[in-house]
């Protein structure tokens, strides 16, 4: 494996359910501060291919290095790989019996071992940078779909994590509440996070992708930059795909 | 009544925002809380009225049976429950520390069991199949069985020292009611959405602390109501305790029976404990009312 600065190499990874295959010899690397953009049909791999690095699912063959490391070797803790990894699901998944405020620090007082008190002062300056100040001691029913989702935000990038995993985060949101999650998005990218993302928007992810990936069949297709992919398509997929999703 | 027409009314509020303040009520509306109103009162007249009915005709039905004169004087004779009164009241001091004790074993107990058959993975095998025939067991014997062999047979083994036995009664009643309370939080456990684990997974939560601060309180809240029933039900099974010779209210009376060949005494402890059980059930039925209203909120029906 090469290159020190890659926070994620991913070779020949495969991936099936039952006769099923959903991820068939996919090769994916991210440098630091890279933001990289997965599109494609549901269906295609996107959300799998997120899991298997969070190590929520096995893989049945192919390596993941998290830098340096291979991840997808069965001898590595896998509690430590995923606290070094920040997720952000479609369906928020807070923690419903928490406030915001315990939900955001829970993996620093719980994982990482912070003191209570740095990590509430941490959350409570994260969240009212984020516009969610008068929420800390909220309960998550009482907010709605995109403070939600920008508390999830907060949880997940609160241990500073080595890398971010985001997963349709705005699919199961109302279109009023989409921008202020994405905002947020390009707020870590300005940071200088290193974020895989899958998403459906596409005019985001021409906005702030370094590089968009487009998955079929469990396959990367074509991979380059927003414009290219955009505006210049080479394979007929993904020319069919985005044909469907821009109504062109 | 015209508590739910203000109900209704600011239950609409939050989305007319500041403006619904200084908002009016039509005359329509008025209307229709004035009917809800008089609907309202209408039914509770109805509620007292039959209830009354069926108490007087109940009562003539009883009274005029031919045997009503010689049982009033066996089980209803007012002297002799005045008497049996404080020994029996005494008696359910034992009852309630017993349930006390139960009640903190099976929290400990049960939530230990719940936990063991949830876990996965072939290396638990040993500890699963151990707690999946405990509760077989545990849930398929009659209690007063348990209670025989707990409380005369453990005793026998000469190994423990000398205890009384309500002691070996509460450990009975608990070791019966762990394995019902186990089922209630597994079930509960298992209820909480696969997403909630694999949220506090993907933080890099273990498997132990997942199951501890993200499945177990959520699990807990969603079958609290059945737990409260589990409890009710243990709260009268206490009694049990007095097979073992136990002076507990059930034995108090039980003493007073035999002296005065009355049954009166079993009536006072019966309606004693009732009286603990009473504000216990309506307890469990506000709790199970409001969780019932926060998951449908919004809604009339």
């Amino acid at each position: 494996m090469s290159g020190g600065s890659n926070v994620l190499e991913i070779s020949d990874l495969w991936k099936s359910f039952g006769d099923n295959t959903v991820l068939s010899g996919v090769d994916l690397t991210l440098a630091q501060h890279e933001v990289v953009v997965l599109i494609g049909a549901s269906g295609s791999g996107k959300s799998t291919l997120l899991r298997t690095i969070n190590l929520i699912e096995l893989i049945d063959d192919g390596r993941i290095v998290l830098s340096g490391d291979d991840i997808s070797d069965p001898r590595v803790d896998a509690d430590k790989v995923r606290s070094r990894i920040g997720v952000v699901f479609q369906q928020f998944n807070l923690f419903p019996h928490m406030k915001v405020i315990d939900n955001v620090t829970l993996a620093a007082r719980q994982v990482h071992g912070q003191d209570g008190a740095a990590a509430r002062a941490r959350g409570v300056e994260l969240l009212t940078r984020f516009g969610l100040g008068d929420k800390v001691d909220a309960y998550p029913d009482r907010l709605s779909g995109g403070q939600q989702q920008r508390v999830a935000i907060v949880r997940a990038i609160l241990t500073d994590p080595e890398l971010l995993l985001l997963d349709e985060i705005t699919s199961a949101l109302d279109p009023m509440l989409v921008g202020e999650v994405l905002d947020l998005v390009r707020g870590l990218k300005d940071a200088g996070s290193t974020i895989l993302m899958a998403t459906h928007e596409m005019a985001f992810a021409r906005d702030v992708a370094d590089r968009v990936v487009f998955m079929h069949g469990g396959r990367i297709i074509e991979s380059g930059p927003p414009a290219q992919i955009f505006d210049a398509p080479e394979r007929p997929e993904t020319q069919e795909f985005l044909a469907r999703v821009t109504h062109r | 009544m015209s508590n739910g027409a203000s109900q209704s009314a600011s239950a609409a509020d939050p989305s007319a925002g500041p403006v619904a303040a200084h908002h009016e009520v039509s005359a329509l509306e008025i209307e229709r809380r004035q009917y809800r109103q008089r609907a309202s009162r209408r039914s509770v007249l109805i509620a007292v009225g039959s209830t009354v009915a069926f108490t007087v005709i109940a009562s003539l039905i009883i009274v005029n049976t031919p045997g009503w004169e010689a049982v009033k004087e066996s089980f209803f004779n007012w002297e002799i429950g005045r008497d049996s009164f404080a020994g029996i009241l005494k008696g359910l001091w034992l009852n309630i520390r017993a349930l006390f004790f139960a009640a903190i074993g099976v929290a400990i107990f049960g939530t230990l069991l719940a936990v063991l058959r949830s876990l996965r993975g072939p290396v638990f095998f040993p500890l699963r199949a151990v707690a999946t025939i405990y509760v077989d067991l545990f849930r398929g014997m009659p209690v007063l069985i348990v209670l025989y062999l707990v409380g005369f047979g453990i005793p026998a083994l000469d190994i423990f020292p000398r205890m009384d036995a309500a002691v070996w009664g509460t450990i009975a009643i608990g070791l019966c009611y762990s394995a019902y309370v186990a089922e209630v939080l597994r079930a509960g456990m298992e209820a909480v959405h696969p997403s909630q684990r694999i949220a506090a997974r993907s933080l890099g939560l273990s498997h132990g602390k997942t199951l501890r601060l993200v499945v177990i309180p959520q699990g807990v809240r969603k079958v609290i109501p059945a737990l409260m029933n589990d409890f009710v039900s243990m709260q009268k099974d206490v009694g049990l305790i007095s097979v073992l010779g136990a002076v507990d209210a059930i034995r108090a009376a039980q003493i007073d029976v035999a002296s005065t060949y009355n049954f009166t005494p079993y009536v006072v402890a019966a309606l004693l404990f009732v009286a603990i059980s009473v504000p216990l059930t309506r307890l469990t039925d506000y709790v199970a009312g409001r969780m019932n209203m926060r998951e449908q909120i919004g809604g009339t029906v």
